[in-house]
């Protein structure tokens, strides 16, 4: 029952937050709330068998017999890290959003409830059908966030994010049913059940693009790319990272972003074996391009925020080009990668909100001098400067060098022109960080005092846990890795052939 | 105490420094901050003497103490341990830099006694020379690559130190950055020797290369020793990577000591003398590195002759130095490289704390222009600073004579040398003598130009200590690397014990062809050489001052190129930097703002236009929907039951 009480219990404390009798008591509750269901998702590590890659903690009941749909739900050393990953950064954004959020807080906690609930649910769901329902729902709370906690265009920004993940979920919802309809056809009787999905014989033929398997590779695959976001489907996220809340931010690029490379993992590498080695120079290609691409673009942005947001289009080039090369390294090193990313660019949204909150400004050009006027804010922007620009013994390192080193076993010329990313990484955090910290006063600051733009007690502690893991992930990287080995072994060595079984 | 236990203290004293001091980062008692560091620093170095100790007890043969903390990175075949080596090498790594290292933190705690933040100043060099340890001591290529780029950290937080100055934190900044080019450099180079021997740790690299050079250019050990000599010139500024290193002088003046000059920026020799195993099989990336090496001494060897701030010209004169070692790496003399990066790191470290010295009694003046005569305010830097001239010159029997020697001996004696490297060596030894002797002219001898309001004192004693300590290493310690020939001269013939020491670790070429006569004859006719230009030097600046103006000006665009430094960085900026930030907003507005989304309006209007058609057929009447429905039910199961 512990899988289901994870995704659901978010509900009930969403019901429990409606009905506090006073909006006071809704942050305090909710931030306990919160911690309580990251308690609850850390039990996982005493339930959890990490030297196995079979699914676990497995939940199943009938859901819609005729289409063999069931309530399906497991957990894997994929879907592991993701799930501790989301639980534990609810609270912090709970708690880093105690003064940013100041209209409706009640509804906005109910929000973020409701959306941890549907991440859970997707990152637990083995049924694609209801894989599918959590992945669309996760959409809804996100959108009302940004839609009514937004900035100034959060309407164009809302519109923008959900036409795009909507238009390219229903290519995989349509890829999905003709999944079913091949299960009927191969198995006898039809199922959602991922496991029967890798099961499947989906015809593949080289070099013809309108075959089956090529074609539902593609469904699947735009879904995802535009979820990651993968150039050049990326542009709906600076929009909505610049619009979003802090919170909605923070949660949007460190847990929604992963629900499209998680989606290659479960979905498009081990059901489509064939259709993802033929293309998967062209992913290779766009991982690459992204990263290069999503550097350049950030290094030239006015805007904290909208940098910080091609930023992630940069890292998430990485992932995919780690998990595109298809051996450990670039695997692991993907995995890795995408849970870097959450740290740190969770990490960087908050710092960014904590900064605007003061001075209402999010122009770089406005800034300058902050390093005397907010002397530990700076140490903690630096340190999550540093994870994200991958210097070693930070957790951004162990990801990028696994990333390269896979992506030159695989191709070197990729890995050639992927590692300028490690440059122009340098360039765009570091020339941000000179404008803002370094230099004279800027006009932003102007009538502050020396260091009364600090960050508070409540934001240290914020920060402080997001800090420790930065070098606890960089320095011990076999303490997370060793939990996802087996399942990140099965998924490379087993590809073509790829099964997950029950655990007994 | 066990070596793991002492390697373990060598390393975590700094650190336990950094974090002191920096958690009270505000604290503004320069004292307690420069006692606990410079603490740090001796522990480590205590810990470095006795390890050294434990060494030399060992049989020549087997000079190893190992240590592995932890296992780091372990994914498929690629193990990586946090694990740490003391062998011949690394041993003078250490010493060096927790020797040298804790005479500059003692120095600046004069230096910095009336800085605003000296407690962060204290931490970063803490955090600096931890990074080094690591640097040094990783008994594998990624061990030394978490040092390598950790020490490019505390570069960046060090260089911007004064970071209110727009000007300093931009050097910072350009430092890390260009650095971070040569790093992705390292990062191919070590793929490729790893996929190619499947092996980073370094005694295991020694033993599975094989034992034959490669002819090409392309194959796997050329490719990886010319990638990583790429990392090497980023972090040791060679071309074309050399442009951080002088601007990197807007640190404060021990930092330029500790890290642009004794120890940091040699970072580069030391990974290929640790790697010499390998680069020996790869001649032609060897020919690159020698006269990359040689080119860049003589390049900034001139720029050093055309410049006034007196840090810029010893940044120069550091680049310039670098230059030689690289020759010597080039051409397979590795202790000899190994030999300069020690005497070049007392000389230097010297002269750039008696710059310190000079610049904190001219209250911040940097200008020699505005110097002169200064000999008889500051004695002690004074006599110190002639010791670390007469050194960098090479005057027998000061400590850079002997290093500079042997290497050029080798560039002309090595199968790997050639004669033309020689006369580059030997004509940047004459631009080394002329540039050192015009600053040594311009700062402490002649008639003073100093401002009536400045009032030279001299510093006080823990500066003036440190000075008298690499002073006298800069007379002395060459003598433990003299020459065969010379030795054979002297009485009780001294051998060269340092080339014995690195003998059993270091690859060897095959013997040099050159007698005896011809290397006296060398050796006679660089010394002259020096001699020469260091007379014709004091000439200029010193017996007549309007003479210089004259050659400049006789010179005309010949002296402008170079006291523009050759316009490197001008072009840097405008033919690379600047376009690629334009054409980064070009791409921004042309591809992310007005293709892709302009295509995604359209795909969006061409939707909501077919809507307005399909929006006829939604009559309201139950039939046509049943109708719909049944046609679509057939369509879908049509295509799917097909495909």
């Amino acid at each position: 029952m512990l899988l289901t009480t994870l995704i659901f219990l978010p509900v009930v404390f969403a019901l429990v937050v409606a009905a506090l009798p006073e909006e006071k008591w809704v942050r305090p509750v909710s931030f306990v709330l919160s911690l309580g269901h990251f308690a609850a998702t850390c039990l996982l590590f005493w339930r959890f068998n990490p030297a196995s890659s079979a699914l676990q903690l497995v939940e199943k009941h009938a859901w819609v017999p005729t289409f063999g749909v069931n309530y399906f739900v497991g957990i894997d050393g994929i879907s592991f890290w993701l799930v501790i990953l989301s639980a534990f950064l609810t609270p912090l954004a709970v708690l880093g959003s105690w003064t940013a959020i100041e209209k409706k807080v009640r509804a906005f906690h109910i929000c973020l409830f409701l959306l941890l609930s549907a991440t859970m649910g997707t990152f637990l769901a083995v049924d694609a059908i209801l894989f599918y329902a959590f992945f669309e729902a996760s959409l809804i709370p996100m959108y009302l966030m940004i839609g009514v906690w937004g900035g100034s265009r959060r309407l164009y920004a809302t519109m923008k994010f959900f036409i795009y993940t909507m238009a390219g979920s229903l290519f995989m919802l349509l890829a999905i049913i003709a999944l079913i309809f091949m299960t009927q056809e191969q198995m006898g009787q039809m199922s959602a059940s991922v496991l029967d999905f890798y099961n499947l014989d989906v015809p593949f033929v080289a070099g013809d693009f309108l075959n089956t398997q090529t074609l539902l590779f593609f469904a699947f695959s735009l879904a995802f790319a535009i979820k990651v976001p993968m150039f050049p489907v990326h542009t709906w996220l600076p929009d909505a990272h610049v619009e979003a809340p802090t919170p909605g931010s923070v949660i949007l690029a460190a847990v929604m972003l992963k629900m499209g490379t998680y989606g290659f993992m479960r979905f498009v590498l081990p059901i489509f074996p064939e259709a993802s080695e033929y293309f998967a120079w062209f992913f290779m290609l766009l991982g690459v391009v992204g990263i290069v691409y999503g550097a350049l673009v950030a290094m030239v942005q006015p805007d904290i925020k909208k940098l910080v947001a091609y930023s992630s289009v940069s890292h998430m080039g990485y992932v995919m080009l780690g998990l595109f090369a298809m051996n450990l390294y670039g695997t692991t090193g993907g995995y890795y990668q995408m849970l870097n990313h959450g740290i740190s660019t969770g990490a960087l949204f908050l710092l960014v909100g904590m900064i605007y909150e003061r001075t209402h400004t999010r122009q770089i050009s406005e800034y300058g001098g902050l390093a005397k006027a907010a002397p530990i804010y700076t140490i903690a922007f630096l340190i999550v400067t540093f994870s994200s620009i991958a210097v070693p013994l930070t957790n951004g390192f162990i990801g990028e060098f696994l990333i390269l080193l896979g992506t030159f076993e695989a191709n070197r010329w990729f890995a050639g022109v992927a590692v300028l990313g490690v440059i122009l990484g340098a360039v765009y955090m570091l020339w941000a960080v000179k404008r803002i910290f370094f230099g004279p006063r800027g006009k932003a600051l102007g009538h502050y005092e020396e260091e009364s733009l600090d960050i508070n007690g409540r934001e240290i502690a914020v920060l402080i846990p997001l800090v420790i893991l930065i070098f606890w992930m960089g320095l011990f990287p076999s303490d997370f890795l060793n939990w996802s080995k087996a399942s990140l072994d099965n998924l490379v060595q087993n590809r073509t052939h790829y099964e997950l079984k029950l655990e007994e | 105490m066990n070596h793991a236990l002492l390697i373990l203290t060598l390393l975590i004293a700094p650190l336990i420094g950094f974090l002191f001091n920096g958690l009270r980062f505000r604290s503004h008692n320069a004292y307690l901050a420069g006692a606990v560091a410079t603490g740090a620093s001796a522990i480590s170095f205590l810990c470095s003497v006795t390890l050294w100790t434990k060494l030399v007890s060992l049989p020549v043969e087997n000079r190893v103490l190992e240590t592995k903390f932890f296992e780091w990175i372990a994914v498929g075949t690629l193990k990586i341990p946090f694990g740490f080596v003391v062998d011949q090498i690394s041993i003078i790594m250490i010493l060096i830099i927790t020797g040298v290292g804790s005479l500059i933190h003692l120095f600046s705690i004069g230096y910095m006694s009336h800085d605003e933040r000296p407690s962060k100043f204290f931490a970063y060099l803490n955090l600096f020379l931890f990074n080094m340890l690591v640097l040094v001591l990783g008994d594998n290529m990624l061990m030394t690559f978490v040092g390598w780029e950790g020490v490019g950290l505390c570069s960046y937080l060090l260089i911007g130190f004064w970071f209110t100055d727009p000007a300093k934190a931009a050097a910072g900044m350009k430092a890390f950055v260009t650095n971070r080019i040569g790093d992705a450099g390292f990062l191919i180079g070590m793929f490729i020797l790893f996929f190619t021997f499947g092996t980073l740790d370094y005694s295991d690299l020694a033993a599975v290369v094989p034992k034959v050079a490669e002819l090409g250019w392309t194959g796997p050990v050329t490719m990886a020793c010319l990638f990583l000599f790429l990392g090497a010139a980023g972090k040791s500024a060679q071309i074309p990577l050399y442009v951080w290193l002088p601007d990197a002088m807007a640190g404060p003046t021990p930092v330029s000591a500790l890290i642009h000059a004794a120890t940091m920026v040699t970072a580069g020799v030391y990974l290929f003398v640790r790697l010499s195993a390998v680069l020996v099989l790869a001649p032609h990336a060897m020919e690159v590195i020698a006269w990359t090496g040689a080119l860049t001494a003589l390049m900034a060897a001139t720029i050093g002759i055309t410049q006034w701030d007196i840090k810029k010209i010893l940044a120069y004169s550091t680049v310039s130095q670098l230059g030689y070692m690289f020759m010597a790496v080039g051409v397979g003399a590795f202790p000899a490289a190994q030999f300069h990066l020690m005497t070049h790191a007392f000389f230097k470290a010297l002269m750039f704390l008696g710059s310190g010295s000079v610049i904190h009694a001219m209250h911040e003046e940097q200008d020699i222009r505005k110097m002169g005569g200064l000999k008889k305010y500051l004695p002690v830097t004074y006599i110190t600073f002639l010791m670390g001239w007469l050194a960098i010159i090479g005057i027998p029997p000061f400590a850079g004579f002997f290093s500079k020697d042997e290497i050029l001996w080798q560039a002309w004696s090595s199968p790997h040398g050639s004669k033309g490297l020689w006369a580059i060596g030997a004509i940047t030894a004459a631009c080394t003598a002329f540039y050192m002797t015009r600053l040594m002219a311009l700062t402490f001898w002649g008639k003073s130009r100093v401002s009536p309001d400045v009032h030279p004192h001299e510093s006080p004693p823990t500066m003036a200590i440190p000075l008298i300590v690499l002073g006298i290493l800069s007379v002395i310690g060459g003598w433990i690397g003299i020459p065969h020939v010379i030795g054979e001269v002297l009485p009780g013939h001294p051998p060269n014990i340092f080339a014995h020491w690195l003998e059993p670790v270091v690859a060897k070429v095959e013997a040099g062809h050159g007698s005896a006569v011809m290397e006296w004859s060398l050796m006679g006719f660089s010394v002259g050489l020096a001699g020469i230009f260091a007379w014709l030097a004091y000439d200029f600046y010193v017996r007549v001052p309007s003479r210089p103006k004259a050659v400049a000006a006789a010179l005309g665009p010949a002296y402008r190129l170079v006291e523009n430094k050759y316009f490197v960085d001008e072009f840097y900026f405008g033919k690379i930097i600047n376009p690629l930030v334009e054409a980064s907003k070009a791409i921004w507005l042309y591809i992310d703002v007005n293709f892709i989304d302009k295509a995604t309006y359209f795909a969006g209007d061409l939707v909501s236009g077919l809507a307005q058609l399909v929006k006829t057929i939604q009559n309201g009447k139950t039939q046509s929907y049943a109708l719909y429905m049944a046609l679509g039910v057939v369509i879908i199961m049509t295509v799917v039951l097909s495909s």
